[in-house]
């Protein structure tokens, strides 16, 4: 059958026939694949055929090319590179034919795969003439070939990093496309598609952004898009200001004025969509400006690499009341929707942001606007001075709030049980949540709840929960934050004498018919967990009553019925929330000697219902029961052994789920957990886990994330086992070196790249400390000796790259008094003779971290040992 | 419409419980972790701090040159300080037992707050158990056995019955009648260093530890002597009247909630009368009582005599004529009788101490008296603090007020 017949069929509404047609095309990738990709791009090209194949070759084309898992796209990039060159060229002039083609969707799919092909090829120096000659054709072409010339352009800068571009290719790019967007265009598609593509190639444009002339026509061009007649191209061009306003913040300045003006129209005029945009930029301009006000606050003061312009102070006597018009704008029923966003909504938000942007001085300007409309009979203006009230409560300083939440809190309680309308008793609990949040807890000068009012809060928010459920979600919302700001109070909780009651309103909660809507359920289980963890000794008692009932709760949803695979995921979600909150008491009672013994007695069971847990899943495991065992076998310590045999194989589950990185991070944390619990009584799992976590350092599928804690769980393992450790040395070593010489050094790297670089080499370092002190006092510690040299050239090296955060360094300068400590005085003469130590091990003992300092002073012990030993 | 992916969801906090609850947990594992591998450091620096008396400058400490002499043994560890010999080990020991003071008042809340036991009579010593051998040490250094027990790494067995590197130290009492080593207190087990927990969760521990090991199960071939926890929580009358499988010294008194702390502390109490103890008053160098109380004190520089306590109550003060004349040197422990004038108390604290010097003390001292020893045997001889007063204080309800008039 030929492709074509193939490529309708596998589109067809008949499954049997779909199948069969997609079998028909696998089989032709994996007897052929030059073949088969390139009767695709044939396909694309081939005016004779219908728009549905030729879309569908090509979107299996771009398939072909790229995948959202890593390892998959790395396999597939090297899949093409190897392909005979021959094939490939005549691939990519198909595609070049086919962006001149009058079909709309073909044209459109084979920008797309062409930018593909280009994000493979050019980094590696190939296809040199792409970008030439789609600019030669620029000039000269009917407006939809330009119109996908310049989609093309757009996909290209999206796919392709700046740096495998070289300038003169993108300052061609800029200049075509900018010509695109001004206004002398006249076809509109040319130049929608133009702005479009200037939002992907803004990161290419540092240069450009440095020079005042093609900057200020860049500006000019976006700033003239913004009013165009079209509101599709109003939206891209005020989609690129957005990007702009995060990216070249510190270039801004000439333009402030205009798209102050340009915006503020937009935010009052235009339709919704152009509005968000307009709102989304001074959001944009907030977010750069907390950013950069926040390092001025900093350790390194007035060090900050952009200066603040303070758009937002100079901007903020208009720009507050325009922000203040759209939370009059609500729709109707918006807090039944999890999903939806509206201007009130957005106003809102950027109202937020204003206030942690300039403190203090937004109150001023939004106390007349909660004043005059708190109390109308419309419940539009009521809920806007409630939720303009609730938006400001971060940013200005508790001396400014204080006084008037002292006076607005009265109020508050009222409207949340008598206010006639949801919206704004909803608003109104996210007020007091809020409320609680930013200006109640131990570092509050003047505290605004007291014995006077405490109990009427507590009863007010508890009746709240019998509300609606959105309303009753946000009591349980507030009352998360009451909690939490006893988080510190001492032996004595203020909450104590509520206890009961909280807890078995919050139970009460759970169980709602309607519990299910919203986040209601969820909710309440987040505020029993927060409300156990603030709890102080007083009510451990209560707390471990809750043990059982928590228990039951979990028992009974394992209780096997068949379910819809609808319910199974709102079941796995229970699961979750259940053991979420053993987790937190489990932590909470295992964390004080005391109450860790009354709660000893029902571990067994607990474990039971765990496993069962795990067992409901068939091919995973769950997050959640993971992170409560490990609370679990801390609190249980080598009694955890008899747990093992059973709870290995979920364990071993864990640390091969790849997919779900963080199933697999937290059992390499409960691993560690484990190790620390059972000491060398985990000797017999030790091969699988070591297997499995060699696996895993040593994959490519796995989120990087997860190798820095694997490193440390090496260690923690090596701790536990002591000399034991020694037929992994082999293994362990080799790798943990290599990633010593990757994390060393961090030239170029960005702060994202130097924070994931340091956590690397905490990890890679606490492997070490724990290997070190494992075989201490062993009689096999001559085994390390061969790898002293390349520990302290990792140590020498990281401290003459003087980028290492505190905990880094901590671990660091303890890993040098653990090579002294071990290997005694054949490290000694290594630790002379190495370059930095002295000079390293003087910082740490100046250092004014007392955990470092301390560190070092022991290390300094240590090397005073071994150099006179 | 939909937000934007980053902006925080409409009147949703910034951060979700579940990602409250990783980080906490990330933070717990961290802590533990740190803290596992600073217990593991810290045992050792105990050891270490034996060379390091003397204070040194952080530019020595990578010097390439140290001078010979000042060079420690090699390689010292626990096990090796379990086995030196010699002044620098008999201070190591003298520093790291935790010495109760003797009983001079009764501390409040006698009842809540403090355990009360029978002190078994015989030889208070350290017993470390590691790398397969088990060594006794008493209060001056001196190893009293060396042998094989059941303890976590206590005899070369075949199977190793702990971490190969970990070891226990135990406090403990060896009551010559019955050859068993009766376990006070609980220092170290299997590694883990128990040094910072309150007393009655060492005490809970060192029950169920020494049960599981099989250390307190009758003599074996691996196992020489029996070790035996003293019972810790009978309260006074039982403690006082009760019969014990040994031979009583006196009662005990722990504060529950009191660390193993090393050196004198007041958190721990001895109290003995002549029901309970064969050894009340403070025997001479003949083993006789002498007809004046006699105590112990340490010649200091500057011709003070004073305690073993920190800070040091100074009794005395010789003038150099004399120190010269008995050819005394500072350090030297020196024997003093207490004369007729006794010793006078304003507000609670000693201001004159009428002492006669009666000589140099024996080379196998390792300090002087503390203040409560002394004070206590004064009490002893004049007007001892009885049986009587104790049960008072201790049956009295913690909430009692007392009336002040």
């Amino acid at each position: 059958m030929e492709v074509t017949q193939l490529l309708l069929n596998a589109q067809s509404i008949d499954g049997s026939v779909r199948k069969q047609a997609e079998d028909s095309l696998k089989q032709f990738q994996e007897q052929n694949l030059p073949a088969f990709l390139f009767s695709l791009s044939g396909e694309l090209a081939n005016e004779d055929k219908p728009a549905d194949s030729r879309k569908l070759a090509g979107l299996i084309l771009k398939n072909a090319l790229d995948a959202k898992e890593q390892h998959r796209k790395f396999e597939l990039v090297q899949r093409w590179l190897m392909l005979d060159a021959t094939v490939k060229s005549q691939i990519k002039s198909c595609l070049l034919k086919t962006l001149s083609s009058p079909v709309p969707d073909a044209r459109s799919t084979a920008a797309q795969v062409v930018a593909k092909v280009a994000g493979i090829e050019l980094p590696q120096k190939q296809w040199p003439e792409l970008i030439g000659s789609l600019l030669s054709n620029v000039h000269q072409l009917p407006p939809h070939v330009k119109q996908a010339t310049l989609e093309t352009l757009g996909y290209l800068c999206e796919e392709v990093s700046p740096d495998a571009v070289d300038q003169d290719n993108v300052n061609k790019i800029l200049t075509v496309v900018v010509q695109g967007m001004s206004s002398s265009e006249g076809n509109n598609d040319v130049r929608l598609a133009a702005i479009r593509a200037l939002y992907n190639a803004l990161g290419f444009a540092q240069a450009n952004f440095s020079n005042d002339m093609e900057r200020d026509y860049i500006m000019r061009v976006v700033c003239e898009a913004a009013l165009s007649k079209e509101e599709k191209i109003r939206l891209a061009a005020f989609e690129c200001l957005v990007s702009i306003a995060s990216m070249y913040y510190e270039k801004l300045t000439p333009y402030m004025n205009d798209i102050f003006t340009i915006t503020a129209k937009a935010v009052r005029e235009d339709v919704e969509s152009v509005a968000l945009q307009a709102i989304e930029f001074w959001s944009s301009i907030c977010d750069e400006e907390i950013d950069i006000l926040e390092e001025y606050a900093g350790e390194f003061t007035g060090d900050s690499d952009v200066q603040c312009s303070y758009f937002v102070k100079q901007a903020l006597n208009v720009l507050v009341p325009i922000l203040l018009e759209t939370l009059l704008k609500q729709e109707e029923d918006q807090d039944q929707d999890e999903g939806a966003w509206n201007i009130a909504m957005a106003g809102g938000t950027c109202l937020g942001l204003v206030a942690r942007t300039v403190g203090d001085d937004i109150v001023p300007l939004v106390m007349p606007f909660i004043e005059e409309n708190i109390t109308k009979p419309d419940w539009r203006q009521r809920e806007a001075a409630t939720y303009a009230f609730g938006s400001i409560l971060e940013g200005p300083s508790p001396d400014k709030l204080t006084p008037i939440v002292n006076v607005a809190l009265n109020f508050m309680l009222s409207a949340l049980t008598k206010d006639p309308n949801t919206h704004v008793k909803d608003t109104t609990a996210w007020t007091l949540g809020r409320i609680f949040e930013f200006l109640h807890g131990s570092t509050m000068d003047a505290p605004i709840i007291t014995p006077a009012n405490c109990q009427q809060i507590v009863t007010v928010l508890l009746q709240s929960m019998t509300d609606v459920p959105n309303v009753a979600g946000k009591a349980c919302g507030a009352l998360y934050f009451l909690a939490q700001g006893y988080e510190d109070v001492g032996p004595s909780s203020p909450l104590t004498p509520y206890f009961q009651e909280i807890v078995q309103a919050l139970l009460t909660v759970t169980h709602r018919e309607d519990a299910g809507e919203g986040r209601l359920r969820t909710a309440a289980y987040e505020t029993l967990n927060e409300v156990v963890r603030c709890s102080t000794e007083e009510t451990a008692t209560l707390v471990l009553q809750l043990v059982p009932v928590i228990m039951l709760e979990l028992h009974n949803t394992l209780e096997g019925q068949k379910l819809s695979s609808d319910e199974r995921e709102k079941q796995g979600e229970l699961h979750g929330l259940l053991c979420g909150c053993l987790q937190v008491i489990i932590q909470k009672l295992g964390a004080s000697d005391q109450t860790k013994y009354g709660f000893m007695q029902f571990a067994d069971q607990i474990m039971g219902l765990f496993l069962r847990v795990f067992a409901c899943k068939s091919a995973t495991v769950h997050e959640e029961a993971m992170l409560a065992i490990g609370s679990l076998a801390y609190a249980c310590g080598p009694e955890f052994a008899k747990y093992m045999p059973e709870f290995y194989k979920y364990l071993e589950m864990g640390l091969q789920n790849f997919e779900e990185y963080q199933v697999c991070s937290v059992t390499v944390g409960v691993v560690g957990d484990i190790c620390r619990a059972l000491e060398n009584k985990v000797l017999p799992y030790c091969d699988g886990i070591m297997t499995q976590l060699l696996k895993d350092l040593s994959s490519n599928q796995l989120h990087r994330s997860v190798k820095p804690p694997i490193f440390s769980c090496l260690g923690d393992i090596a701790l536990a086992i002591g000399q034991d450790f020694e037929k992994y040395l082999m293994y362990a070593m080799p790798m943990l070196q290599s990633a010593a010489e990757l994390s060393a050094h961090t030239a170029g790297a960005d702060d994202e790249m130097i924070e994931y670089t340091n956590s690397l080499r905490n990890g890679i370092l606490e492997a070490y400390s724990g290997i070190l002190q494992g075989f201490k006092n062993s009689t096999k510690t001559q085994l390390l000796i061969p790898y002293a040299p390349h520990i302290l050239q990792f140590l020498d090296s990281i401290y003459v790259e003087k980028d290492m955060d505190d905990l880094v360094m901590r671990t660091a300068i303890g890993v040098l008094g653990d090579l002294a400590d071990t290997l005694g005085s054949n490290a000694g003469t290594m630790i002379q003779n190495s370059v930095s130590s002295r000079d390293f091990l003087n910082e740490c003992l100046s250092s004014e971290d007392g955990s470092i300092k301390e560190s070092a002073e022991w290390t300094k012990l240590a090397i005073t040992r071994a150099i006179s030993a | 419409m939909a937000p934007p992916d980053f902006r925080r969801p409409f009147k949703r906090a910034a951060v979700s419980d579940q990602q409250r609850r990783r980080e906490l947990t990330l933070e717990r594992q961290a802590q533990s972790r740190h803290d596992a591998q600073q217990r593991v450091r810290n045992l050792a620096s105990t050891i270490i701090s034996l060379q390091s008396q003397e204070p040194d400058d952080a530019d020595v400490v990578l010097e390439p040159y140290l001078e010979e002499s000042e060079a420690p043994p090699k390689e010292l560890d626990i096990r090796r300080a379990s086995r030196m010999r010699g002044e620098q080990v008999r201070n190591w020991f003298a520093r790291q037992l935790m010495l109760p003071e003797w009983m001079i008042d009764i501390p409040d809340n006698l009842s809540q707050d403090w355990y009360v036991f029978a002190r078994p009579a015989g030889k208070r010593c350290f017993v470390v158990a590691s790398n397969g051998t088990t060594v006794s040490r008493q209060r001056n250094g001196s190893i009293l056995h060396c042998f094989p027990s059941a303890l976590p790494n206590g005899a070369k067995t075949r199977e190793p019955s702990g971490p190969a590197h970990s070891y226990s130290i135990l406090d403990c009492i060896f009551h010559e009648g019955d050859q068993t080593y009766y376990v006070i207190d609980m220092v170290c087990w299997g590694g883990c260093s128990y040094y910072d927990c309150p007393a009655d969760f060492r005490f809970y521990w060192l029950n169920s530890k020494l049960e599981e090991s099989g250390a307190s199960g009758p003599p074996s071939y691996y196992h020489k002597y029996r070790f035996s926890a003293v019972t810790h929580e009978k309260g006074l009358p039982a403690a006082y009247t009760d019969a014990t499988p040994y031979v009583k010294d006196g009662l005990l008194f722990y504060n529950k909630h009191a660390h193993y702390q090393s050196g004198n502390t007041p958190l721990a109490l001895v109290w003995k009368d002549v029901k309970c103890s064969q050894y009340v008053l403070d025997t001479d160098s003949t083993g006789q009582v002498p007809d004046q109380q006699q105590v112990v004190l340490e010649l200091q520089e500057d011709g003070n005599l004073i305690t073993s306590d920190d800070p040091p109550i100074i009794f005395a003060r010789l003038n150099s004529e004399f120190i010269q004349q008995l050819g005394l040197h500072s350090g030297n422990f020196v024997r003093c009788a207490i004369n007729d004038g006794g010793l006078s108390f304003v507000e609670g604290k000693l201001e004159k101490a009428d002492l006669k010097y009666i000589g140099k003390c024996s080379r196998g001292r390792a300090f002087a008296d503390s203040y409560s020893k002394v004070v206590f045997q004064h009490m002893a001889r004049h007007s001892p603090l009885t049986y009587d007063d104790l049960l008072v204080a201790a049956n009295k309800a913690p909430s009692d007020v007392e009336m002040a008039g």
